[in-house]
């Protein structure tokens, strides 16, 4: 098996799956393209997170991701929760292959996302802006990413930047991986 | 738990009886079959007696049967041997866009030498249309690939039709036949092709054992140069064992191909009606009928195929899929997108594909099993709540 015992037991057994009706604040990430699609609620209460709920399209990777990072939010604080890191959730579960890693970037990203629209619904705006596109980081070994696409440093994929979603994908690809949008042949 | 193995298009299971032929040559028989003395001999005999069985299996003679290493080797051996004799006619390949990846990786390996290739697509059930190949080929084409049935969908593909409009043009035919060979009827001389790849481990043999068919006659450069093993055209001191293997399933396959066909196809069209019945918004990837009789491939809508992959192996399942996630490339089958599915469908990409041994009991316990593993797997999936909530309104 290519996963760690508690991967397969978030896989098996996720915690905290559905959906929250009077949720606080609501986050998507993801693309059937890409593979996963993960959709988190969080319920707010003295600014802390009283409930978290998710629901995810994705690997074994992408659901235990969910669930774990489900249960660490759990009674965080806003603020400790939007410092949660993909790292962390990684370690938590044990440790992911290295082409499962993105999906802990995912699990982060959503529970972000969901906060981002609850500060934002607070601070009386209507919608939530638009997340941030942004190539953070490098798609393939999750490495940071300085300045404008090119070479990851840390894993020497050649990246380019989609134009459609802007963000990091590799070169030479026919479909970007985040958004499957075609790129331009160059 | 007992284990159900349901991934035949990663290998089959050693028969006992090819185990048993090729012990000896691990043994006693362990000569080069290339020395003079007596301890080649023997091994100079086993090798020479597979090449005919292997032969009598597609029809051909045994003395255009080439030992490779692997389907992959007889494919681009094929390709690259092929299109490299006929360099200076032309450089230009034709070849449909779902070939396996040693036969499209190889066509692009050719580009480092001037050669161009015309990707031919396909129909919604994974069939290419010869007319659409003829049309592609000009006056610089050097050689046709097409394979004979497809591992990811199980399609069988027109190959006869291909080759007969090819013929006429004087265009040497290609086709990779590793997910046919031993399992369906092939004969070389019916499909008029030039060159035809087959594996042993596609038909209850080893690993690591393989031919190329060369219809005498073709110009083919060697990929091995060496010494004048397979005369001249793969050198390397010969694999024997394997070889005696591959030779002993051939001999086994063309007994028996046809009873075990006739029962696979049974079971696979069980597992076929059965999932659809028992499970909504399920798609059968690949031709209806046109297809191998070990071959159920389907696509699952709102659930990812490597969860379903991984839940089936917790309950001994063993099954492949074609889904991004599944792939340590992290990306979507090309034969899918070939066929036109959108992304989110061939994420649900699953393929159960049966080997000799599997019973009418294995699938009724599949078909236990599996629906309530979609069943929870979609009961987590954002995409199902949204059909849920748009077929409710």
């Amino acid at each position: 098996m290519i996963y760690t015992d508690k991967v397969m037991d978030h896989f098996q057994n996720p915690r905290n799956v559905g959906v929250l009706k009077d949720a606080d604040g609501v986050g998507k990430v993801g693309n059937p393209v890409c593979g996963d699609m993960m959709t988190f609620y969080v319920k707010v209460k003295d600014d802390r997170l009283e409930d978290v709920k998710f629901q995810t399209f994705g690997c074994g990777a992408a659901i235990a991701v969910s669930s774990i990072v489900s249960e660490m939010a759990k009674g965080m604080t806003v603020e400790e929760a939007m410092k949660l890191t993909n790292d962390r959730v990684a370690e938590e579960l044990g440790g992911l292959p290295k082409n499962k890693l993105h999906c802990s970037n995912l699990g982060a990203d959503a529970l972000h996302a969901a906060i981002e629209d609850y500060r934002s619904r607070k601070a009386g705006e209507s919608e939530a802006k638009k997340k941030k596109g942004g190539g953070c980081c490098c798609p393939y070994c999750d490495g940071p990413l300085e300045g404008a696409v090119g070479l990851c440093r840390s894993c020497h994929v050649e990246l380019r930047e989609c134009p459609e979603c802007h963000k990091a994908t590799k070169a030479g690809e026919e479909t970007c991986s985040h958004c499957g949008a075609r790129l331009p042949s160059d | 738990m007992k284990r159900i193995y349901f991934d035949h298009i990663a290998a089959t299971p050693l028969d006992p009886r090819v185990l048993k032929a090729m012990v000896p040559f691990f043994g006693e028989h362990f000569g080069n079959p290339r020395s003079l003395h007596s301890f080649g001999r023997p091994a100079q005999e086993a090798v020479e007696d597979a090449r005919e069985k292997v032969a009598r299996l597609v029809n051909a003679a045994a003395g255009e049967m080439y030992f490779v290493s692997s389907g992959s080797e007889a494919n681009n051996f094929a390709l690259k041997g092929m299109a490299l004799a006929r360099r200076d006619e032309g450089r230009h390949l034709v070849v449909s866009a779902v070939e396996h990846p040693s036969v499209l990786q190889a066509a692009k390996s050719l580009e480092r030498f001037g050669f161009q290739t015309t990707l031919v697509g396909v129909d919604g059930e994974g069939l290419v249309d010869p007319e659409r190949v003829a049309a592609a080929v000009t006056p610089e084409t050097v050689l046709v690939s097409v394979m004979l049935a497809n591992s990811e969908v199980g399609t069988i593909e027109p190959v006869a039709e291909v080759a007969r409009l090819c013929r006429s043009r004087k265009i040497p035919v290609h086709t990779d036949a590793v997910a046919a060979a031993g399992n369906i009827p092939v004969d070389v001389r019916a499909l008029g092709v030039d060159a035809l790849s087959l594996a042993a481990d596609q038909f209850s043999g080893p690993k690591g054992s393989a031919v190329l068919y060369v219809r005498r006659g073709t110009r083919i450069l060697p990929l091995i140069d060496g010494g004048v093993q397979e005369s001249g055209r793969r050198a390397g001191t010969e694999n024997v064992a394997a070889i005696v293997g591959l030779g002993r399933a051939a001999e086994l396959a063309a007994v028996e191909l046809e009873n075990r066909a006739a029962r696979l196809s049974g079971l696979r069209d069980r597992l076929i009606g059965e999932l659809s019945r028992r499970i909504d918004r399920l798609t059968l990837t690949g031709h209806p009928t046109r297809r191998l009789p070990y071959h159920a491939s389907l696509c699952v809508e709102f659930v990812e195929g490597e969860a379903m992959l991984l839940a089936l192996d917790i309950k001994g399942f063993a099954v492949s899929s074609g889904s991004a996630c599944a792939s340590k490339s992290l990306k979507a089958s090309h034969v899918l997108l070939a066929m036109g599915l959108d992304h989110a469908l061939a994420q649900g990409s699953l393929v159960f594909s049966l080997v000799d041994g599997t019973t009418s009991e294995d699938v009724e316990t599949l078909l236990e099993d599996f629906p309530p593993i979609v069943e929870r797997l979609r009961a987590l999936s954002p995409l199902y709540t949204q059909y849920l909530e748009e077929k409710g309104k």
